[in-house]
């Protein structure tokens, strides 16, 4: 069959765009490389959704992130995903840098972002004490907050499949060109698909796919950032994002509270060549970095409940800035490239913008009944005790707790594998309901949840992995596997 | 759901049916108790023993060599045959300083008992590779030791065929044996102090007898692989256990085993107000195994680590006894961390090497006859002295040929020595030279 | 005469302890041991090293596919890998209780395979 559109990526950005198509008549596939949505740059940033002030006026970058976090609050409320306004401080420690701020707050105000508000170090202070003496002034930015990105990131796949739209994974967009008719061919490890329309939301490699079908060039450097996550035990250490003053860079090393209840602390900057586009791994340099930094702004930050540090790729375009839309010299293909930073802000701005811009090219008609709202895996620690005991009565599964740091029940975790692109490995599950995300990092649950993935996808245990691919968790069986 | 007035009452609820819960629900049977429940989160009771299948439990218990389901055989035996009453599948959610207990299971659902007296019992957990900053990749086929026993032992799994431990805990020691007899290839142990943190006899019977190097002063600098482990470097440390660049050696393999240090399991401790000691990262108790909260005792591995189970049960039995004592009123009304008119309170001090005591108070009136002070030293110390002084009096002096952190040590204090010392605001333990 | 060093295993204390071996293999003296127990595993260690091997077997119709074993006593430890290949070959239908003999005399040591755990049935 020929699509009308095929999204490359089913991070949050490809996400975006394809629940904005969903609204309309329209046949719409996503693919994606990994297994799972949310598995490359989307799942490993500050989970931040930044107000708007750092970005150039009259950017791409600008626009996008201003009516992205306009948009995130309702969003969230549609698809059911925790988001936290917190509201950001940017502190400065130097008063030769204070100037720094005001052309912060200018730009801010330029990109029409609400509410910001130059205070001292003393008013910077009383809202986040452990903030150090050094910290001259801050610039406020109340619009800003935090988010549980991939569950941002999920749902809006789970609408967008919920509407109609095709999710095809370990598909990779390995060639693409378009034939005298006008529709595009992309040669996969999977076949060959076609599709009237492309939307390119490959995130590091969107460069390789755009410079495929133009003759104008970008070009894209992983810029990877290396964070720690502290354990929720330090829930409350700060309560806003925490930055420091940017640099060329970037926004610097923040620490920030996570919709969860940890910290997380990050990330370092550090550009990597072209053929490092999947090297995710953190180093001791970064990790020693982070604490430095980290510390610079604040007082007696509890990296002795560090659970875990990971590391992820910015698809950082020459430019520094968003590459969306028509590209010459090829009709039907639609960049969604460069997307760093603000870029999960901007995620649902960006589905608005490029969905509405394929949509119209193609003359696609709304839908009759398009479902706007989608309702996550439900938190039992939310409810009462009469509604949870009411849950466990009518799904006793609920009952079980299997990840006992986040108490994580087996209802959750079946719901996880069972509801729309559901997960099919343990990562899948972490990211859906946290089964393994709390301080003992799955040591003690990944064997059930692995048996529990097992029994519901029918595959043998042998078959389960930590994420796609060849991430297999377990060998053979004991007893039949010597001597092979 | 029953409201809080109708709240079921229960005079010993005990958190965990490993060995220190089970040790303790006999003992509290045995001192007249019918009214116990053990809330234990898996689905049999025995705990981690039953995933700890070789030998080497119960010399001091039962004079034989046992393995660990064996052990735990033991105690389940007997919960069974006195009837104590036991519910698993059930995770205690949280425990209220007036000890209300909340459990939740299938069949239950959540719910809430009235505790006359709590035993803390839930046990340890492995620190994780993110606790450890070790950098690299993130992929399959990073495991802690335990996790690893458990696929290997339990589900019956082999989670790798070539294989890197890193951190020579006893744990890690075991699975390097258990590993190598399934027919995996562990390459090598790798321990960042300059001694091992296991006991002698499993560096002897898991490592030397299949010729597996252990590498003191090393840890692993880098994970390589995108999906699977596919190599691991490690790397000679210096003093300040920092890697010494240029010592790196990598060795291609597709599993990394952890067993670097257990952690005493004490969230639902904490949340409800018991006071956690620094170091042992387990409730401060005093002679009772009370906690600081009246009521609340712990025993096991979420009060110190231990490496003897046959510890475990000795120190779990005296909890379960007291437990029953506090619910019979015959404790007195004193926390660990209180102090009241009628009982002096006598701080253990540990000093000179000694990183911490069990107890950490001694209330000379409640003390049984002879009471046993357990303790951890900070460094390897051969030919070394414990002493015990009573303020400044030593009253034991005894030569040790040699002592690890990775073995726990004990001193034994006669209630005669203190109570015959009216005004007695000390005692110290310290490891001395001579 | 040759003497070798060994570290106790008989408990956690670990003695260190040395053998001293006379023209013949006879040992001539133990020293360095704690107590008594010391003085056995080192004659022992150098002239017939023994262990006790643990391991799993495979379950038929069990509650759990794989039940817990052990040589009752210690076998001779060159056999360790003879013994594995012996308990890797075995198979046990539940239940299965703590004590039941699985092999009555793994390769010709005399030493029976038994079970320490209980498996229900399935």
């Amino acid at each position: 069959m020929t699509y009308d559109v095929i999204v490359i990526g089913a991070g949050v950005s490809g996400s975006a765009v394809a629940r904005e198509l969903s609204r309309y008549e329209a046949d719409v596939l996503v693919m994606d490389r990994a297994d799972d949505v949310c598995c490359g740059t989307s799942k490993a940033n500050s989970a931040i959704v930044h107000a708007g002030y750092d970005c150039m006026p009259g950017s791409m970058m600008a626009r996008m992130n201003v009516r992205g976090n306009e948009m995130m609050e309702p969003l969230a409320r549609d698809l059911d995903v925790p988001f936290e306004r917190t509201g950001s401080l940017l502190v400065c420690t130097s008063k030769e840098r204070l100037g720094g701020l005001r052309d912060l707050f200018e730009r801010g105000a330029a990109n029409g972002v609400p509410g910001l508000k130059i205070i001292s170090g003393d008013e910077a202070r009383a809202m986040e004490p452990q903030l150090t003496d050094a910290v001259v002034g801050a610039l406020w930015a109340p619009s800003a907050g935090i988010i549980n990105v991939f569950l941002l990131n999920i749902a809006l796949a789970e609408n967008a499949f919920t509407n109609g739209v095709d999710f095809h994974f370990n598909t990779r967009a390995e060639r693409l060109w378009q034939d005298e008719g006008g529709v595009w061919h992309i040669r996969t490890n999977n076949g060959e698909y076609r599709a009237r329309a492309v939307v390119n939301a490959a995130g590091v490699y969107a460069d390789r796919l755009h410079n495929m079908v133009s003759a104008t060039r970008i070009h894209i450097t992983p810029r990877r950032g290396e964070y720690f996550l502290l354990d929720r035990t330090t829930a409350g250490y700060v309560r806003h994002v925490v930055f420091p003053q940017p640099t060329e860079l970037g926004k610097g090393v923040l620490v920030t509270p996570t919709v969860d209840g940890n910290t997380l602390v990050g990330p370092t900057a550090l550009d990597l060549a072209d053929d490092q586009r999947d090297d995710v791994e953190t180093t001791q340099v970064g990790l020693d970095t982070i604490r430095e930094k980290a510390s610079e702004n604040l007082r007696d930050l509890p990296l002795r409940q560090v659970i875990t540090s990971f590391a992820g790729l910015r698809a950082h375009e020459d430019r520094h800035e968003f590459v969306l839309g028509h590209v010459e010299g090829a009709p039907g293909f639609y960049d969604c490239a460069g997307i760093e930073s603000p870029g999960l802000t901007s995620a649902p701005a960006i589905g608005e913008y490029l969905g509405g811009m394929v949509k119209d090219d193609l003359g696609l008609s709304p839908k009759d009944a398009w479902v706007q709202t989608r309702t996550g895996t439900v938190d039992p620690s939310l409810l009462t005790l009469a509604e949870r005991n009411e849950l466990i009565r009518r799904e006793p599964a609920y009952g079980q707790i299997v990840c006992r740091c986040e108490s994580v029940s087996e209802g959750e975790i079946l719901d996880a594998i069972r509801r729309p692109l559901g997960a099919r490995d343990l990562d899948g599950v972490k990211r859906r309901v946290r089964a393994g995300a709390g301080r003992c990092q799955a040591g003690f649950c990944s064997p059930r949840v692995m048996d529990i993935l097992s029994r519901e996808l029918g595959l043998p245990l042998e078959e389960i992995g930590k994420r796609g691919g060849a991430s297999r968790i377990v060998v053979g069986r004991t007893k039949e596997v010597q001597g092979q | 759901m029953s409201g809080s007035n109708d709240l079921r009452s229960v005079d010993v609820v005990i958190i965990g049916g490993g060995p220190a819960g089970l040790s303790a629900a006999v003992a509290a049977h045995e001192e007249g108790c019918d009214s116990i429940l053990v809330l234990e989160r898996d689905n049999c009771l025995g705990g981690i023993l039953n995933q700890c299948i070789h030998n080497g439990f119960g010399l001091h218990r039962f004079k034989e060599e046992l393995t660990g389901p064996e052990y735990a055989h033991r105690f389940v035996r007997r919960v069974e045959e006195e009837g104590i009453p036991y519910k698993l599948n059930t995770m205690v959610m949280d425990v209220s300083p007036e000890r209300v207990v909340t459990a939740m299971n299938r069949d239950d659902g959540m719910f809430q008992v009235q505790a006359g007296a709590v035993v803390l019992a839930m046990g340890c957990r492995e620190r994780p590779r993110g606790a450890l900053n070790i950098p690299g990749c993130r992929p399959a086929g990073i495991y802690t030791a335990g996790t690893a026993q458990r696929l290997v032992n339990v589900e019956g799994y082999l989670p790798g065929r070539e294989v890197v431990i890193l951190g020579s805990g006893d744990i890690g020691l075991i699975m390097a044996r258990r590993m190598t007899l399934e027919g995996a290839k562990v390459k090598v142990v790798a321990e960042l102090l300059p001694y091992s943190g296991g006991l002698k006899r499993n560096i002897v019977q898991c490592l030397d007898d299949f010729g597996i190097p252990l590498k003191l002063s090393h840890t692993v600098v880098d994970i390589e692989g995108a999906e699977r482990v596919k190599a691991v470097t490690i790397a000679r440390v210096g003093p300040d256990r920092r890697p010494i660049p240029g010592t790196e050696e990598r060795y291609a393999c597709d599993t990394l085993l952890l067993s670097c240090g257990l952690i005493p399991e004490n969230e639902l401790s904490s949340a409800c107000g018991v006071r956690l000691s620094p170091v042992t990262s387990g409730p401060v108790v005093n002679e009772s195994f009370e906690t600081s909260v009246l009521g609340i005792f712990a025993c096991g591995n979420v009060l110190h680590v231990h490496d003897l189970v046959d510890y475990v049960s000795e120190e779990a039995d005296e909890a379960g006894r007291r437990a029953v004592a506090f619910v019979h009123g015959e404790l007195g009304p004193a926390g660990a961390g209180q102090r009241d008119a009628a009982h002096a309170r006598i701080a253990v001090r540990a000093t000179g090497g000694v990183r911490y005591t069990v107890p950490s108070t001694i209330d000379p009136v409640r003390m049984a006859d002879k009471l046993t002070v357990r303790f951890r030293v900070g460094d390897v110390c051969q030919d070394a002295y414990v002493s015990v002084y009573l303020d400044g009096e030593r009253v034991q002096h005894r030569r040790k040929q040699i002592m690890a952190p990775g073995e726990m040590e004990q001193v034994i204090l006669r209630k005669a020595d203190l109570v015959g010392r009216p005004g007695l605001s000390s005692v110290t333990v310290a490891v001395e030279r001579e | 005469m040759e003497t070798r060093r060994l570290t106790c295993i008989n408990c956690p204390m670990g003695c260190q302890l040395e053998v001293t071996v006379g023209d013949g293999g006879k040992v001539v003296s133990v020293t360095g041991n704690g107590c008594r127990r010391g003085d056995v595993y080192g004659r022992k260690e150098v002239t017939n090293p023994t262990r006790t091997v643990t391991s799993t077997v495979v379950v038929r119709d069990g509650a759990s596919e794989r039940v817990s074993v052990k040589t009752k006593e210690d076998v001779p430890k060159r056999l360790i890998f003879d013994v594995m290949d012996v308990i890797n070959r075995t198979t046990v239908t539940a239940p299965v209780h703590v004590g039941d003999v699985l092999v009555d005399d793994v390769c010709g040591t005399g030493v029976p395979l038994v079970a320490t755990a209980e498996v229900g049935v399935r």
